[in-house]
């Protein structure tokens, strides 16, 4: 990572694009941790979204903020591969991982386990835009691992209509950003991926969203 | 000392808007000191957003009118992501709906220029057919009527209405702007403490439960004596013509207020955004202007020039 690329991206040309472009509407912004180890977990409809979870927190938590993101992706091309390990400082992870390849999820363990915040996008892709999407397990394993690290849901809209898959021209939309109360393990898989489901479905029902089809 | 775009009129009468606000915050720190409990919560967070707003365009208007120009665009920039934000979009219109937004700096740019003909026609007209146009070589026809309807009706009231500010400051000066935007926000806020003191039937039951006859008629009123008062001094009216200008911006600003009430109420929303603390959207505190501005733009223009 390189940390003045990363302090002018995400301190000026992100937070521009995020709050004078966009336009944020958030609330709960008590319930983001102020300081790592946490895990934010958080639907997927937009190359937009890491942006935004990443100006949510203060500048002195960049260097300790990563977000997850898939390896067969992001690690594609060499100025994306750059862009995404020097800029972004993301995560990398397999999406298909094969079994010789040992623990997928090392990298991101060895990280919260230094105290840091990762951002996860559980649905694994962004999608068809603005719908709900199951959540892959991955994060049960993440949250059984630590299981004193506290899962911070975030419930995003607004962005897969302002920059959707498969397009590049960014149309500005005001997005809602909705945290959740802090989630721990719950000791056993699906009651862990139950309850968070369940918290982003009530988060996705508190807003008040305009027809988009 | 420094002098000030307009003149020493003009110095007066922002010094007077400043001295007014300053009035206000140390009543209400005072009030909340007095009567802790029966002070209401939002005028604290509706104050600092009168403060920031003032600073905004005192400091735009002491830098120069190019900058008073772009700070507008701005505000219409902010109002029309408002309405497209709310109002049911089609994902095939992402590209008109980016067209519709380059409108914006065209109008203020024309305004700039001083073209009042291309700035009277632009969006009434050409962006009028443009955006169909731009609409059929995307090719979808479900929901076409609904969708060029609605954009259009959001350029018209967030960017074509609410740029005649602008015009005035160009046409007129900074002392007419300066009125029509001291008119049309005091008249809010004397409709509003009519209404809030005295008010009790409704004049538009089914629009907003917030407007009553004594505080459309006090208002109005209020709005008129205080036209009178200042229209000789910032504008090159008689008296007379100020007085009524007030009645007329008074009766406008009600309806472009109870307008964007009827759009809130179909929408199902409260507030356009967050964006302004303490008045809740852009579109909440510029809705009188957008029926205001060009009333006041064009009299002016008819009579004045």
């Amino acid at each position: 990572m390189n940390p003045v690329l990363r302090f002018l991206f995400f301190g000026v040309l992100a937070r521009f694009v995020a709050l004078i472009v966009l336009g944020l509407n958030v609330r709960h912004r008590e319930r983001l941790p102020r300081q790592g180890p946490a895990l934010i977990v958080a639907n997927h409809n937009s190359h937009l979204d890491t942006i935004v979870l990443m100006t949510l927190f203060p500048l002195r938590l960049l260097p300790r903020l990563r977000p997850v993101a898939a390896a067969d992706y992001f690690l594609r091309g060499r100025l994306r591969s750059w862009f995404s390990t020097r800029v972004m400082g993301i995560l990398p992870v397999a999406r298909h991982p094969a079994p010789s390849q040992g623990d997928p999820l090392a990298e991101i363990s060895a990280f919260l386990a230094g105290g840091g915040l990762v951002i996860l996008f559980p649905e694994g892709t962004r999608g068809a835009g603005e719908t709900l999407c199951e959540f892959k397990s991955g994060v049960a394993h993440l949250a059984r691992r630590h299981p004193d690290v506290p899962v911070v849901p975030v419930y995003l809209h607004g962005l897969g209509k302002a920059l959707p898959k498969g397009e590049t021209l960014l149309v500005p939309f005001f997005c809602d950003v909705f945290v959740g109360p802090a989630l721990r393990w719950a000791g056993e898989k699906q009651r862990f991926m139950d309850e968070l489901g369940g918290q982003m479905r009530q988060l996705s029902e508190e807003g008040h969203f305009a027809p988009w089809a | 000392m420094p002098s000030i775009n307009g003149g020493p009129t003009v110095a007066a009468a922002m010094g007077a808007i400043l001295g007014l606000l300053a009035c206000a915050t140390v009543a209400a720190v005072a009030a909340r000191r007095l009567w802790p409990l029966r002070f209401p919560a939002e005028i604290g967070p509706r104050l600092t957003g009168w403060w920031i707003m003032i600073a905004g365009l005192f400091a735009a208007l002491a830098l120069s009118r190019t900058a008073a120009i772009w700070l507008f665009a701005f505000v219409s920039y902010l109002a029309l992501k408002e309405f497209l934000s709310l109002i049911p979009t089609r994902r095939a219109d992402r590209h008109v709906l980016f067209w519709a937004y380059l409108s914006i700096p065209i109008q203020y740019f024309l305004i700039q220029v001083d073209w009042y003909g291309m700035f009277v026609l632009f969006i009434p007209v050409y962006m009028f057919l443009l955006l169909p146009m731009r609409m059929i070589s995307i090719g979808e026809t479900q929901g076409f009527l609904r969708a060029v309807g609605t954009t259009h009706w959001g350029l018209m009231t967030m960017v074509f209405c609410l740029s005649h500010v602008c015009y005035l400051l160009v046409l007129g000066g900074e002392a007419m702007m300066l009125f029509l935007i001291l008119i049309t926000q005091a008249n809010d806020i004397a409709q509003y403490v009519w209404g809030k003191s005295f008010g009790t039937t409704k004049v538009l039951p089914t629009v907003s439960p917030n407007k009553t006859w004594v505080g459309l008629v006090g208002g109005v009123a209020t709005t008129a004596v205080l036209g009178l008062l200042i229209g000789p001094r910032l504008t090159p009216m008689t008296p007379l013509e100020s007085l009524g200008i007030g009645l007329a911006l008074g009766f406008f600003g009600f309806c472009g207020d109870a307008t964007m009430a009827a759009l809130k109420r179909d929408l199902g929303i409260k507030d356009f955004s967050a964006a302004i603390p303490g008045h809740g959207g852009m579109v909440d505190r510029v809705n009188s202007l957008i029926f205001t501005a060009p009333l006041f733009t064009h009299y002016i223009r008819y009579y004045y020039t």
